[in-house]
């Protein structure tokens, strides 16, 4: 790979749940003009008031780099693990989509819904709202598949991550 | 005891907290929102507080208080105004790596964001422009944040750390928490000092086995304390090594050993940027590769493989790509460097190294720092060079501005020793040095603390003459005026076809007069043969000093690498300028 070659990472931040630490994460990436694809936080272990971040972020193999060592430098941060560089891992995201239509539409989403095994999470005379998982492959193809069944309205969670295999962060 | 008995205001569980941190002076300016914290040092005689008279001076002289004690440099200042006033301070100190808490006031909790008085998101604010930062909401937190603070403002990479006070926070009971006895290990901050043992060795290796070697050397050897900058010389000296310091490393190897190539980059020597372009093996110390130095990154000493000594991994590979990097403290690594070499006894080429000094002394002969002497205008060379013969043998401080005369300073002056040269590396503050010759001089106040200016820069704190007034600090100004902006005009006939847009100094001051009106002494010399006299006066007066040396307006600082070119494509002085074709590359650069 050319040491210019622009790649996708998907990193793993174990963070301290404290006030203003996703505002250092996000203004770390303004700041330095990084980019970011996807990003997810949730508090993930109250007792120790822990959060996990997971970026998907793309550049070269030199920003990577230092993007892993901003990161690793702010000082609510516990760890910073490159799931892409780390060996194999499982990505997914959610995502709501809304379909409005009656007849032939909604009969064809409704069987595409149970192909992409999504659910029925609201449902009126005219709508629906289904919830899919999954990679953001089969996702987008999902919510592509909607725009001619009558996709209204569409919210994605972005990506977690995790590593295959036993051993925790 | 009953807990409320016990309990303090947060007011003074601060002050309480800060002696405990053994801080002790504070440089501050206050206002509404700090006002109990002012009326907890009224009751107290162990903190000193420096009133400056604006609140970046009052970082400044913090940051000149840190750099030459190698203590944390404390600020106070109230809140909104007061807080923004501090941001220019505070990101230089973060640029240079100086350890300051900076501590400021905040409108009360339940008025957070809601547009009060004199409110500012100040942690929003200072968060890119600060290694940490705090927001205390509860008085239980608020011994606790100073001393975290504390240890991550001096360890690791050292920083500015900001400690945001409600003033209800100030006033509300607690018990105090002291300091833990032990080390603190901080929950997810852990910077790491201790090198990896096996790099230490392949290090030994490439070292030893380098035909053409340089040590770059850098401010990281000054932050590591002086016992860092004592093993380094150690470590040149046993492999007989030339070795070269940025700006921000001068003072870290002797000036005046036979060793040292002084300073390299953009207005480096001509022998050290040759040494660093012409190298097989660099050894970097604590130094940033930063664009000062490694002028166009494609054409940086092509032909070396580079080591890397740095406490902080996001400077490794950030600039450059290196081929050994060792994280860890410099005094730490050097310390084990020094003992792997005298246990290995390796055998280092000493015919290949004989012929890279030659080579070296070929370079040093082109004697890259003469100037055209003249006897009718004071060249500001000239006035350092006797400037540094008379302050020599004695026990002295140099703080700058930012412009021609640092760049001269930087070239004129010799660095014996480490702590001793306080400047405004990365980001080139005007305005930095005379408020940091303050800070210098009241951690100092036997010694000779001299801001080497320009005209232009000592208008940016010329406010601070009160301050030393005040508290009778006899420092001094030693104004090189060449009545420009000299550094702008020197880029403006480089690359701006001498275009002198806005360069000029026009309508200045009387600096002898503005002297009397603040309680100073003010001097003026225009002849090079007055100058000795006139740098005795200035000495020999026991008050602030501004000297105003009137200097030849158009000298240009050289020898100068222009933006963009590479470190053999070096303007060796003023009829160089054929070969100064900028590349429009170089032209969008700064
Ligand atoms: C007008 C102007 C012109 C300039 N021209 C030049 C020039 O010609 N030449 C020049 O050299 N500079 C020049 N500079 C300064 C330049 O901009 C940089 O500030 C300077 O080169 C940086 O010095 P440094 O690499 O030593 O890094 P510093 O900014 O001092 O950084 C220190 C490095 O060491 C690391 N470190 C910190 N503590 C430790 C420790 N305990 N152990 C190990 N590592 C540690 C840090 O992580 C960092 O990477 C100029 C500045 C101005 C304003
Ligand atoms: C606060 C600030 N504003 C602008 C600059 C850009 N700048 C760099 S050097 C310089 C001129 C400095 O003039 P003077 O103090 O007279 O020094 P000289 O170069 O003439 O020695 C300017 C404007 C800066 N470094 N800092
Ligand atoms: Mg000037």
């Amino acid at each position: 790979m050319s040491k210019d070659t622009i790649v996708a990472h998907t990193i793993s931040v174990l963070v301290a749940n404290e006030p203003g630490i996703l505002a250092r994460v996000v203004g770390l990436f303004s700041g330095r003009g990084y980019n970011i694809e996807s990003l997810t936080v949730a508090e993930t272990n109250a007792q120790e008031s822990q959060s996990r971040i997971t970026i998907v972020t793309k550049g070269t193999p030199m920003i990577i780099e230092q993007i892993k060592a901003q990161l690793d430098r702010l000082v609510p941060v516990y760890r910073v693990r490159d799931l892409t560089v780390e060996g194999p891992h499982i990505e997914r995201e959610l995502a709501l989509v809304k379909v409005k239509g009656v007849g032939e539409k909604r009969v064809e989403a409704l069987r595409l819904a149970d192909v992409f095994r999504a659910k029925v999470i609201d449902a009126k005379s005219d709508s629906f709202v289904f919830e899919v998982t999954g990679n953001t492959d089969k996702v987008q193809t999902f919510v592509g598949l909607m725009e001619n069944l009558g996709l209204v309205d569409v919210v994605r969670t972005g990506i977690v991550a995790m590593s295959r295999g036993g051993e925790a962060l | 005891m009953k807990p409320e008995e016990s309990a303090t205001t947060g007011a003074d569980l601060l002050v309480k907290a800060l002696i405990d941190e053994e801080v002790e002076v504070v440089f501050g300016y206050p206002g509404g929102a700090v006002l109990p914290i002012y009326d907890s040092l009224f009751k107290q005689n162990r903190l000193r507080h420096v009133l400056v008279r604006h609140e970046q001076a009052a970082v400044h002289a913090a940051e000149g208080y840190a750099r030459s004690t190698g203590k944390v440099g404390v600020v106070l200042v109230t809140s909104g105004p007061g807080a923004t006033n501090a941001v220019t301070g505070l990101t230089d100190a973060l640029m240079d790596s100086i350890p300051i808490v900076c501590l400021t006031g905040q409108v009360p909790t339940h008025l957070i964001g809601n547009d009060a008085f004199q409110e500012a998101d100040t942690t929003g604010i200072t968060r890119p422009c600060t290694k940490h930062n705090y927001l205390v909401k509860s008085v239980g937190d608020l011994a606790r944040s100073v001393h975290e603070a504390f240890y991550v403002a001096r360890s690791g990479r050292p920083g500015p750390v900001v400690i945001d006070l409600p003033k209800d926070v100030l006033m509300n009971k607690h018990e105090y928490v002291a300091p833990p006895k032990v080390a603190v290990t901080h929950k997810s901050y852990r910077p790491q000092t201790q090198p990896d043992p096996k790099k230490i060795e392949q290090a030994i290796e490439m070292i030893a086995g380098a035909k053409r070697p340089v040590f770059y050397a850098g401010g990281g050897i000054i932050n590591a304390g002086p016992k860092a900058s004592k093993l380094l010389t150690q470590f040149v000296h046993l492999t007989g090594y030339p070795v070269t310091n940025t700006l921000m490393g001068l003072g870290s190897f002797p000036a005046s050993d036979k060793q040292f190539l002084g300073m390299l980059g953009m207005h480096g020597t001509y022998e050290a940027n040759l040494a660093m372009h012409g190298c097989d093996v660099m050894i970097n110390i604590g130094a940033r590769f930063d664009d000062r130095i490694t002028g166009n990154l494609t054409k940086f000493s092509p032909g070396s493989k580079k080591i890397h000594v740095d406490i902080d991994p996001s400077s490794i590979n950030k600039n450059v790509r290196v081929d050994l990097a060792i994280v860890g403290d410099a005094g730490i690594v050097l310390e084990e460097l020094v003992k792997a070499w005298k246990a290995k006894q390796p055998k280092v080429d000493q015919k290949a190294l004989k012929a890279w000094w030659a080579q070296i002394d070929t370079w040093r002969a082109r004697n890259c720092l003469a100037y055209k002497p003249n006897n009718k205008v004071i060249k500001p060379q000239f006035a350092l060079e006797r400037l540094y013969h008379h302050i020599k043998d004695k026990d002295h401080y140099i703080t700058t501005e930012v412009g021609q005369h640092q760049m001269w300073a930087a070239q004129f002056l010799k660095f014996e020793q480490p702590n001793r040269w306080m400047t405004s590396g990365g980001l080139g503050t005007m305005g930095y040095g005379f408020p940091a010759a303050l800070g210098v001089q009241i951690a100092h106040p036997e010694a000779l603390v001299i801001d080497v200016a320009g005209e232009a820069s000592i208008l940016m704190n010329i406010q601070e003459l009160s301050t030393a007034a005040q508290y009778r600090l006899p420092v001094k100004i030693f104004v090189l005026n060449n009545h420009y902006m000299g550094m702008v005009r020197q880029w403006q006939e480089l690359l701006h076809g001498g275009r002198y847009s806005e360069s000029y100094s026009e309508s200045l001051p009387d600096f002898v007069k503005v002297a009397d009106a603040f309680g100073a002494r003010g001097l003026r010399c225009e002849d090079p043969d007055k100058l000795d006299d006139t740098i005795k006066e200035m000495i020999e007066l026991k008050h602030p000093v501004i000297v105003d040396v009137i200097v030849d307006e158009k000298e240009n600082c050289f020898p100068m690498i222009p933006s963009g070119a590479a470190h053999n494509e070096m303007l060796l002085g003023p009829d160089d300028k054929q070969s100064a074709k900028v590349s429009e590359e170089g032209m969008v650069l700064v």
